[in-house]
């Protein structure tokens, strides 16, 4: 089948008998859509009655390109996954190769990687909540005022791995460059005036009619569809269904951490919005008591340190691992197979925003067309991760 | 029951209250943190990696580049092309003849300036790299990619400073060692068979 036409039965919707239908073509440059992505929507009037999420327009060959490579190299495409925040998928990549290699992580080396897994994921959720209120129509006071304190994070991010989106940061068996005292004095600073933005946040939108109104009830998704489809992360949670791979496996050193899961009442965009912030506070928590017992120590594994030098003499034996770890997004699982060469036989990502999309129509039919955009908004959807 | 508008209105005097003190605050505590870029430049921060440039001692000719070809080989998006230059018998003279660095294709991941050995190829800071020729203009020729250790320093003082330690460190060894053995010059240069492994 030529592309053309894969295209075009892509294209065709189902069909609604005795009915004015209207398709609407959104994207695929629509600025709201976060990226490359196009919905075919059909309306009755301003009801939506079908829609057909289309994408892949930003498809990069990520797995192939990983297979033809050695495995350390693998690391910063997928900073190139999700690109909002990156070291999430440091971590999940690292832990799978960690499995399939039998490394061990020295101490100071977990508690690093938590701290900077917990900044990116404070990063990633203050980004999607100012993101998504441009897509109610606040535009850009909420979300500069986010942008504000996630420039903070973002300096930080820069001083200690080098880039403020495409950190590269994690290791085989540790993690790249270690923090100075100073270092944890400013991630200690940025912790401390946090809440204080939280609340000034809360204040500006928690309990604001228009947002109210526009988002209680809307894209209700009931805690049955979203495990049979298998949604994770932030929007499974705002169903009700306790649910976090930080607490199910307990990786890296996550169950030594006391934190909640914020779970959330109906389902709805608006408590997809307030669970995010109550994961920011659990987050806070989590960097609170990581800084305080911190222990000094290596970064990293003294058998991966011949690897750095030399990427190509890293073969693991034959066999094969799933990683997995709680992104900001939902369950971020990396499944590599080992047929111990230097790169691997079969890389594969279980992206969690393109698994979270495919319950978007179910969860618009019925709705207002303008609300279509702020339910993708609250699916939070990174395209870079959806198509790969 | 609250009135209704009521958390309309705190909202507002949220706004108000950031637009007001956005005036006298400093940066850190909500103050205006725009930067008037082209005039104005925030601080280099020293880890910051952009493209990769190569290091020389002195004067170009003495670029620390062997042409080993590791970082050519590792580079994941494979934008390096390295050359060896051959002396008048034939022999590999352990310079570079050619080491391009296609900009266009660089992602600036830092494995370059990981992986080599003779602490040759370093992360840059400049950004910005246009030019009004092309795409021509971003494959970056051997001339274009040499800086000077002084420079080195300059950018990355801390980085350069354990690099020279180091550097100096070998050499004084080696200059230790040639009055009593000729194999010292021999045991400076790398094993090929751990590039070919």
């Amino acid at each position: 089948m030529n592309i053309n036409k894969i295209m075009q039965n892509n294209i065709e919707t189902k069909k609604i008998e005795g009915s004015d239908i209207l398709e609407i073509n959104f994207g695929p440059q629509h600025p709201s859509t976060h990226g490359v992505f196009r919905m075919i929507v059909q309306t009755e009037g301003e009801k939506i009655r079908g829609l057909r999420p289309i994408f892949g327009y930003l498809h990069r060959n990520h797995e192939q390109i990983a297979e033809n490579l050695p495995y350390a190299a693998i690391m910063p495409y997928t900073d190139r996954l999700d690109y909002v925040n990156a070291l999430a998928n440091n971590f999940g990549y690292a832990l799978t190769v960690e499995k399939l290699g039998g490394l061990e992580v020295p101490e100071r080396a977990e508690y690093l990687r938590v701290i900077m897994a917990e900044l990116a994921r404070i990063v990633n959720h203050i980004t999607v909540i100012g993101f998504m209120l441009n897509d109610l129509g606040a535009f850009f006071t909420p979300l500069l005022y986010a942008f504000r304190e996630r420039e903070r994070i973002l300096d930080l991010f820069e001083e200690i791995t080098g880039s403020r989106l495409m950190n590269n940061f994690f290791r085989f068996g540790g993690v790249k460059r270690d923090l100075t005292p100073l270092h944890l004095a400013t991630i200690h600073k940025i912790v401390a005036k946090f809440p204080a933005f939280l609340e000034e946040f809360e204040t500006l939108l928690s309990k604001n009619e228009i947002l109210c109104m526009r988002c209680q009830n809307v894209g209700v998704l009931s805690p049955e569809t979203a495990t049979n489809a298998g949604i994770t992360g932030p929007v499974l949670r705002a169903s009700g269904v306790n649910y976090d791979i930080r607490k199910v496996d307990g990786y890296s050193i996550y169950n030594r951490f006391d934190f909640k899961i914020p779970l959330g009442k109906k389902g709805d965009v608006y408590d997809r919005y307030y669970v995010r912030i109550l994961e920011i506070r659990e987050s806070l928590k989590i960097l609170e008591q990581a800084l305080a017992k911190i222990p000094q120590g290596e970064i990293l594994n003294k058998k991966t340190l011949p690897f750095l030098r030399m990427p190509r003499n890293f073969k693991p034996a034959v066999g094969e691992a799933y990683g997995r770890v709680e992104s900001p997004k939902g369950e971020l699982g990396f499944y590599v197979v080992s047929d111990g060469t230097p790169q691997p036989w079969r890389y594969h990502v279980r992206a969690p925003s393109l698994i979270n999309l495919t319950v978007l129509e179910e969860m618009c039919l019925g709705q207002k067309i303008a609300d279509a955009i702020i339910i993708l908004g609250s699916i939070d959807i990174v395209l870079g991760e959806t198509d790969r | 029951m609250t009135l209704f508008g009521a958390g309309v209105f705190k909202g507002m005097m949220v706004t108000l209250k950031n637009f007001l003190t956005s005036y006298f605050r400093d940066r850190d505590n909500g103050g205006i943190f725009t930067v008037q870029y082209p005039e104005e430049r925030e601080k280099a921060i020293e880890n910051f990696r952009n493209f990769p440039f190569l290091v020389y001692d002195g004067s170009f000719s003495k670029l620390r580049c062997v042409a080993c070809g590791i970082c050519e080989r590792e580079c994941p998006p494979k934008c390096i092309h390295i050359e060896m230059e051959l002396d008048v018998t034939g022999k590999p003279a352990r310079k570079p003849a050619v080491f391009d660095i296609d900009y266009a294709l660089c992602m600036n991941c830092g494995i370059c300036e990981e992986v080599c050995p003779f602490d040759s190829i370093y992360m840059d800071h400049t950004f910005e790299v246009t030019s009004m020729t092309g795409r021509r203009s971003l494959i970056r020729e051997k001339k274009a990619l040499a800086r000077s250790n002084e420079y080195f320093q300059k950018i990355r003082p801390a980085i350069a400073a354990t690099v020279d330690q180091k550097r100096k460190a070998a050499e004084d060894k080696k200059k230790a060692a040639t009055p009593q053995s000729a194999g010292g010059q021999a045991s400076q240069t790398p094993p090929p068979a751990q590039e070919t492994k």
